[in-house]
């Protein structure tokens, strides 16, 4: 692979790259180990792992971006831009390269955006500094690269504020932030996690286009293997700190030669089929031990095809009737804005079956799930469980009905309190709904669920911040459970859970509705993880249910335009790799 | 070596089994070197109020023990003083001026003083003979030799001076010591509690409770501060401890209102209320046992502002007469006296409130902080 790589010259060589950071009890803990790579000219890199790998540490480390007293890099490191050592450079000569020769673009369009400032000022600012533009020659380069990343009306928007720009077009603002002073490599850390899968596919086009005109080069780091087919020319996996697997984009995703990297690609789950149980990185990784030399070999991985769609008939357990929700902001000293979340949504969910709700963000779905909770109160419709409407009915006699839908919510680290253990959280419903005659009886109930949900019996004392993003949505799992719900909502319970995570946290959803019959409304953005769990899907826009099909139906012919829009953005990236 | 293993076992036994808030704090704690100091300072100043209020020391700190304004030992008696005595005879070494028409008259005085002076006469250095010498002499044999004995007794230094009245200032400083932290933590302890309560009401429900209570606040802090506290003075009509803690208690809640308010609001709107929410825990349970935990540093933060605020306060309310009586010593009526202490150079009462106060200061805000962080499990 070496020969192929001498070809172009390189730009980014980075050699023996060591980072530690200070961890507890003031050690010091190595995140990157030591990895090597080279990025040439007028290529994209994409580095791709899961949190904890060590890839946005990389890419700080590049930019000179590390904590200084929290962060250490090895001596023996070296980062050669253009053949010059970036660790051994001073703040200002560093600061003279950043920005110029390298530009970053970050995650989040709107935290990297000054507020107060106008994304004209803040992009014209960059080419004053490193060209020594003068206001109104920078201004007019504003427009010029305003036009060149795709926002539509430029002498408009140069003035106006982050806050008046959608996502997509703040994450355009970033791009025309960083080929600002044409810089000769990019690096763009997760600049589409955060946006919509539309959006997504609109920048992805945007970046790759600008890099071929421009003849940059490119570090795009991601989670996500099916993008890196879309964009990335070389690709390079990471793990713990460690380089698993690097070479041409194409070689590593159709033939992946890792263990890892081919657990990767099987945890996803994929628009094409749909195994009884998702793979698992462990799966995978047991082999781990085996020499290297010897060829590793995958385990069996039940391929046979879970049967999902409704086929008329089933006992339906809640009908949501013409459920409204509109929000007010105020507009004067007397006026009132309407804006209407959920125009009059009507469907049904079958027992034990599984609803997938998507749509893109403000489409209104979350705040279904919230209405249906009695999280928010509805304008109006309603939604029958059992035959009562469940919206109409007083506090008093809802209680009864709170512990048969529960919810699960999108951000773990979020959702449970970090005062209380893990024994605390579990024992709460209960003790809120009478369930169990007393604590020593709630307290076997609670160990039975952890174990349920695969945690050791120990984390019933430890606090939720000890605990990895996947069991703490396990955790939340189990709360839930404490109540023996019968509807369970998941609102993108597993959209900010790493890929691996992901599928042990979707076969545990799936078992659990296997065995206790339950209902789910699965709300998420990510479309292969609703095609895998769900039955049925209903599409929303603007508050509006565009579509409700079965989800196999609705993959292979979508009826309404907004539909073909959405599935035509997903990465088409994750092929059939055995 | 050994040691080492050993903990290190210790320590492998402790992450499986998570010990409680509360042992983990103290644990935290234990291990913080800047807290453990603070907390002994704070030990210190703790035990000695509790013995100042028990009378076993500092009880007699309002006897008159020394000269007025007897200087620290370690910078000596006053020099003035002692020369004071040697100026009876000031102009005795004068050349005569021949011209002088009264230079007989004058020549017969300074004879007439000279020969007084020999004689051994009781001559204080006016140059005037006390007419009381004789009764005085016989009152003190009455009294057995006391009463002059004690004016003999009074001392040119003390270990840290004296003030006007010659009174000892580091007995003074401890007398004062049991008023001002009375007065700063009971009056903080009562704003935060207050503040608290009220931000959290005002935060958690919004809508109309907010706005009743957000009157309830503009009210408070659109009226002077200080023509709020005379009205609450006149109100209550009566001078002591207790008046000045309840002044500065329901006048010193409004910022701890505005803040707690602020972080319940944001707190609201978290996902772990949400959830306790949609497991159906009620109102009064998600205010005080799921958010509280999670903003209750910032009432300790508070707190410890508070506390410096109001011994300053006192100080204030002191000098306009609001405060502590007269015959109750504390820093805030030393540090009044002080003002014009100054201007005469006697700067040892001003020093040695101000130390006690900043270091008290000092400690009590490094160990709420250091509190804070042991109190948080989210930090390592």
């Amino acid at each position: 692979m070496s020969e192929q790589q001498a070809t172009p010259p390189v730009l980014l060589s980075v050699e023996n790259l060591s980072v530690s950071f200070k961890g507890e009890n003031k050690q010091f803990i190595e995140t990157v180990k030591g990895i090597s790579f080279q990025i040439p000219t007028n290529t994209t890199v994409a580095l791709v792992g899961e949190s904890g790998s060590g890839k946005s540490v990389t890419s700080l480390a590049t930019m000179g971006l590390l904590p200084k007293g929290q962060s250490r890099i090895a001596e023996n490191s070296k980062i050669l831009f253009e053949g010059k050592d970036l660790l051994s450079l001073n703040s200002k000569q560093m600061r003279a390269i950043c920005g110029k020769d390298i530009a970053m673009i970050f995650q989040e369009p709107m935290s990297s955006l000054n507020p107060v400032f106008t994304v004209g000022d803040q992009i014209a600012e960059i080419m004053r500094i490193h060209l020594n533009m003068g206001r109104k020659q920078a201004r007019q380069r504003t427009l010029e690269l305003l036009t060149e990343v795709g926002i539509p009306s430029p002498e408009s928007k140069i003035d106006a504020y982050p806050s008046q720009l959608s996502g997509g077009q703040q994450q355009r603002v970033m791009i025309a932030m960083a080929i600002a002073c044409e810089p000769k490599l990019l690096i763009a850390d997760e600049p589409t996690t955060a946006l919509d899968v539309t959006i997504q596919k609109q920048i992805l086009d945007l970046l790759e286009a600008l890099r071929k005109r421009r003849q940059m080069s490119m570090l795009f780091i991601t989670h996500d293997l099916a993008l890196v087919s879309e964009i990335a020319d070389e690709v390079i996996v990471m793990r713990h700190g460690e380089i698993r697997e690097q070479g041409l984009a194409k070689a590593v995703l159709e033939q992946p030669q890792d263990a890892y990297t081919k657990a990767l690609l099987l945890c996803r789950p994929q628009l094409s089929h749909r195994p009884y149980r998702l793979p698992v990185i462990s799966d995978f990784m047991q082999v781990q031990d085996v020499p290297e030399t010897e060829a590793v070999s995958l385990p069996e991985v039940d391929f046979a095809e879970r049967k999902r769609g409704l086929v008329g008939g089933e006992e339906i357990i809640l009908d949501v009737r013409d459920l409204k929700k509109s929000f007010f902001s105020r507009k004067g000293l007397f006026g009132k804005d309407e804006f209407q979340a959920v125009k009059g949504a009507s469907f049904q969910l079958a027992k034990g079956k599984t609803l997938g709700l998507v749509g893109e963000s403000g489409s209104g779905k979350t705040t279904i799930g919230l209405l249906l909770m009695r999280l928010q109160q509805a304008s109006g419709g309603q939604a029958l469980f059992q035959g009562k409407d469940i919206l109409a009915m007083s506090e008093k006699e809802f209680a009864q009905y709170q512990r048969k839908i529960q919810i699960i919510f999108q951000n773990p680290y979020a959702s449970l309190n970090p005062r209380f253990t893990v024994g605390q959280i579990l024992m709460e419903p209960m003790q809120v709904h009478k369930i169990g005659a007393n604590d020593t009886e709630r307290k076997k109930m609670a160990l039975e669920l952890l174990e349920r949900v695969s945690l050791p019996a120990q984390a019933f004392d430890r606090y939720p911040h000890e605990f990895s993003g996947g069991q703490r949505q396990r955790i939340a799992i189990a709360r839930c459970l404490t109540l023996k719900p019968e509807i369970l909502i998941c609102d993108e319970s597993v959209s900010a859970l790493d890929v691996s995570v992901q599928a042990q946290v979707l076969n545990l959803l799936q078992d659990l509705q296997d065995e206790f019959g339950l209902s789910y409304i699965f709300i998420s953005h990510d479309l292969s993880v609703v095609k895998y769990i769900s039955d049925q899907i209903m599409v929303m826009n603007h508050g509006d249910i565009v579509e409700i099909a079965n989800s196999d139906e609705l993959y292979q012919s979508p009826q309404h335009d907004y539909t073909k829009r959405l599935l035509s953005s997903i990465p088409q990236g994750t092929r059939q790799v055995i | 070596m050994m040691l080492g293993i050993l903990s290190k076992k210790v320590d492998v036994q402790d992450q499986q089994t998570s010990p409680g808030l509360w042992r983990l704090a103290m644990r935290r704690l234990k291990a913080d070197r800047i807290a453990m100091l603070s907390l002994l300072v704070l030990l210190c100043y703790f035990i000695i109020l509790v013995l100042s209020m028990t009378g076993v020391i500092a009880s007699n700190w309002n006897k008159e023990v020394a000269v007025s304004y007897a200087p620290p030992t370690f910078i000596g008696a006053d020099q003035n003083t002692q020369d004071s005595e040697k100026k009876a005879t000031p102009v005795a070494a004068l050349p005569e001026n021949p011209v002088d028409p009264l230079k007989d008259v004058i020549k017969e005085l300074n004879t007439e003083i000279a020969t007084e002076q020999t004689s051994g006469g009781e001559i204080d250095y006016y140059g005037i003979q006390d007419p009381l010498a004789e009764d005085m002499k016989a009152i003190d044999q009455q009294l057995g030799g006391h009463l002059l004995d004690q004016q003999s007794e009074l001392k040119q230094t003390l270990p840290f001076g004296a003030d006007k009245w010659g009174q000892d200032v580091v007995l003074k400083t401890i007398k004062g010591a049991e008023t001002s932290i009375i007065v700063g933590l009971i009056s903080a302890l009562l704003a935060v509690v207050i503040g608290t309560f009220l931000g959290a009401i005002a935060g958690y429900f919004g809508g109309w409770v907010d706005d009743v209570l957000n009157w309830f606040y503009n009210i408070f802090t659109s009226i002077p501060y200080l023509l709020l506290v005379l009205a609450i003075a006149a109100v209550l009509q009566q001078k002591g401890i207790l008046s000045i803690v309840l002044i500065l208690g329901l006048t010193g809640w409004t910022g701890v209102f505005r803040l707690i308010r602020a972080e319940y609001m944001k707190h609201n709107s978290r996902e772990y209320v949400l959830a306790a929410k949609a497991i159906g825990v009620s109102n009064t349970r998600r205010m005080f046992v799921h958010i509280f935990p999670n903003v209750s540093h910032i009432a300790l933060v508070q707190m410890s502002i508070l506390v410096v605020a109001f011994i300053k306060s006192e100080v204030i309310l002191s000098f306009l007469g609001f405060g502590v009586p007269v015959g109750v010593v504390s820093w805030g009526s030393m540090l009044n006296e002080a003002q014009s202490e100054l201007i005469l150079g006697k700067w040892w009462q001003l020093v040695a409130a101000s130390v006690a106060m900043a270091v008290l200061v000092t400690a009590f805000s490094m160990f709420t902080d250091a509190l804070r962080d042991a109190l948080d499990p989210k930090l390592k």
